[in-house]
């Protein structure tokens, strides 16, 4: 590749964005652009195709590529219990305040295929708060979505869950919570009774419901300054009063419009209480 | 004119990097973005430790985060970290490059990318093959390219395919890579 040619990439980059959002609604303009640039020419690479002007052509013409494309730009990378510091810290900090409530109204942005869904069920069924909450776990994407709904995952993985889910201070085994069936796991159905999976696209939806947590850890750390601080005024609008924000570890709200509108819980886990003045 | 360095290193990579940086003269400021192989170890004492010992303002990358003159980034464990066009840094958990995250592959490709011929990639000891296709990259589109000299290096499979691969400008024991990194940013 030459410097001449990847200038003419970027532009085609753009115009493929562009296209994308006109033809179908989903809006990556203001993704990461380094991180969609690897992947699209991912997906180049592996079509066979080219240039993203013909890959252009075929996303707008054919449907299937499309939804193969989709799946690519979404963010599938997840694990049970994942950073168990930050479960551990939860337990800790966000539990105590949570067990007043007469009833828990979560809302878990970004679920991918829902392994931290299940993990946070699974928690809160320890801490005996799961009868009193709904959680509403969105995800642009249906595809993941429907694996999340299903709640059977690869046995490959059970090993790193169990010993994150320990980590993470589990009160018993996380074998309690799942049966094994031909090298997979069902998670247990109680764990799912009260979890809504939802279809959400946080660039251009809007709020759905009064929360008093949201849980999205590492998704906005694919978007760019100006649509980070749209989405987490999204946050703040379906917060209540004093509701909890949980964000990856590595994410943060410094440097966002919203850096004074919250008082920091845990910083090193990214645990944020809403201030009450805060709209 | 040269505007970072963005610079790889595995197996064998703590030391190396440290005898590197200790290296560099006083008045070498330009931003260094590293990527270091340690699997899901905290890097926090190492970083302190070369914080302390360096003129250099050595700290974990925190995405978004503007690129500076004076300061060393190294990327978290288990997580990519990406240069944008803007010379700002992206952290992402996708799916693990060459069976690392982070890869010194995505680090090189996309600041290759955003900084093209004002860039220097320099590769360090390592018993994998991540860094070669990034810093090919560097090398294509502009930037300068140097490989520690795998005969002289800890590990010699990471330097050895990326000479391989890419056809780096500069093959240097490490002794010599300050020296040379010096040179070139006062060109």
């Amino acid at each position: 590749m030459s410097l001449h040619e990847t200038e003419i990439q970027d532009i085609e980059l753009n115009l493929l964005l562009q296209a994308i959002y006109m033809k179908y609604g989903y809006d990556f303009r203001n993704y990461s652009k380094a991180h969609l640039k690897r992947r699209i020419l991912q997906r180049l690479k592996l079509s066979g195709l080219k240039t993203i002007t013909e890959m252009q052509k075929l996303i707008l013409w054919d449907t299937d590529f499309y939804k193969i494309f989709l799946k690519d730009l979404s963010i599938n990378v997840t694990e049970m219990f994942r950073d168990p510091d930050f479960y551990a810290a939860f337990r800790e900090k966000v539990i105590p305040d949570l067990r007043t409530y007469a009833h828990i109204k979560v809302w878990h942005a970004g679920c991918s295929t829902g392994e931290e869904v299940y993990s946070l069920a699974i928690l809160l069924k320890e801490e005996n708060l799961l009868g009193k909450t709904q959680i509403y776990a969105t995800d642009f994407n249906k595809n993941v979505l429907e694996v999340a709904k299903h709640g059977i995952y690869s046995k490959k993985e059970i090993d790193l869950y169990d010993q994150n889910y320990k980590q993470a201070g589990g009160k018993h085994e996380l074998s309690n919570y799942y049966t094994s069936k031909y090298g997979s796991v069902l998670f247990d159905k109680s764990l799912s009774k009260n979890i809504v999976f939802a279809d959400h696209n946080l660039v251009t939806d809007s709020v759905f419901a009064e929360v008093n947590l949201v849980f999205c850890r590492n998704v906005l750390i694919y978007f760019d300054k100006k649509l980070q601080n749209k989405v987490l005024r999204l946050f703040s609008e379906s917060l209540t009063k004093r509701g909890f924000l949980c964000l990856g570890t590595k994410e943060s709200l410094r440097f966002t419009d919203f850096d004074n509108k919250y008082s920091v819980i845990d910083s090193k886990m990214k645990i944020y209480k809403k201030l009450p003045e805060t709209k | 004119m040269t505007k970072a360095i963005v610079l790889g290193a595995s197996f064998g990579g703590m030391e190396a990097i440290k005898n590197l940086l200790f290296m560099l003269p006083a008045q070498c400021t330009i931003p260094i973005i590293a990527v270091l192989h340690i699997g899901n170890n905290t890097i926090d004492t190492y970083l302190s430790m070369l914080n302390k010992n360096s003129h250099y303002n050595v700290k974990e990358a925190e995405e978004k985060e503007s690129i500076k003159p004076g300061n060393f980034y190294f990327a978290p464990p288990n997580y990519h970290l990406l240069i944008e066009d803007n010379f700002t840094i992206s952290l992402s958990t996708d799916k693990k490059v060459n069976f690392s995250r982070p890869s010194i592959d995505v680090l090189f490709e996309t600041a290759a990318w955003s900084l093209q011929n004002e860039l220097i990639g320099v590769l360090l000891t390592g018993s994998n093959n991540d860094g070669a296709n990034g810093l090919k990259t560097i090398r294509e589109l502009g930037g300068t390219t140097i490989v520690e000299n795998p005969g002289t290096a800890f590990a010699k499979i990471m330097p050895e395919t990326a000479v391989k691969i890419s056809h780096p400008h500069f093959i240097l024991d490490l002794k010599d890579i300050a020296g040379k990194i010096t040179k070139l940013i006062n060109e």
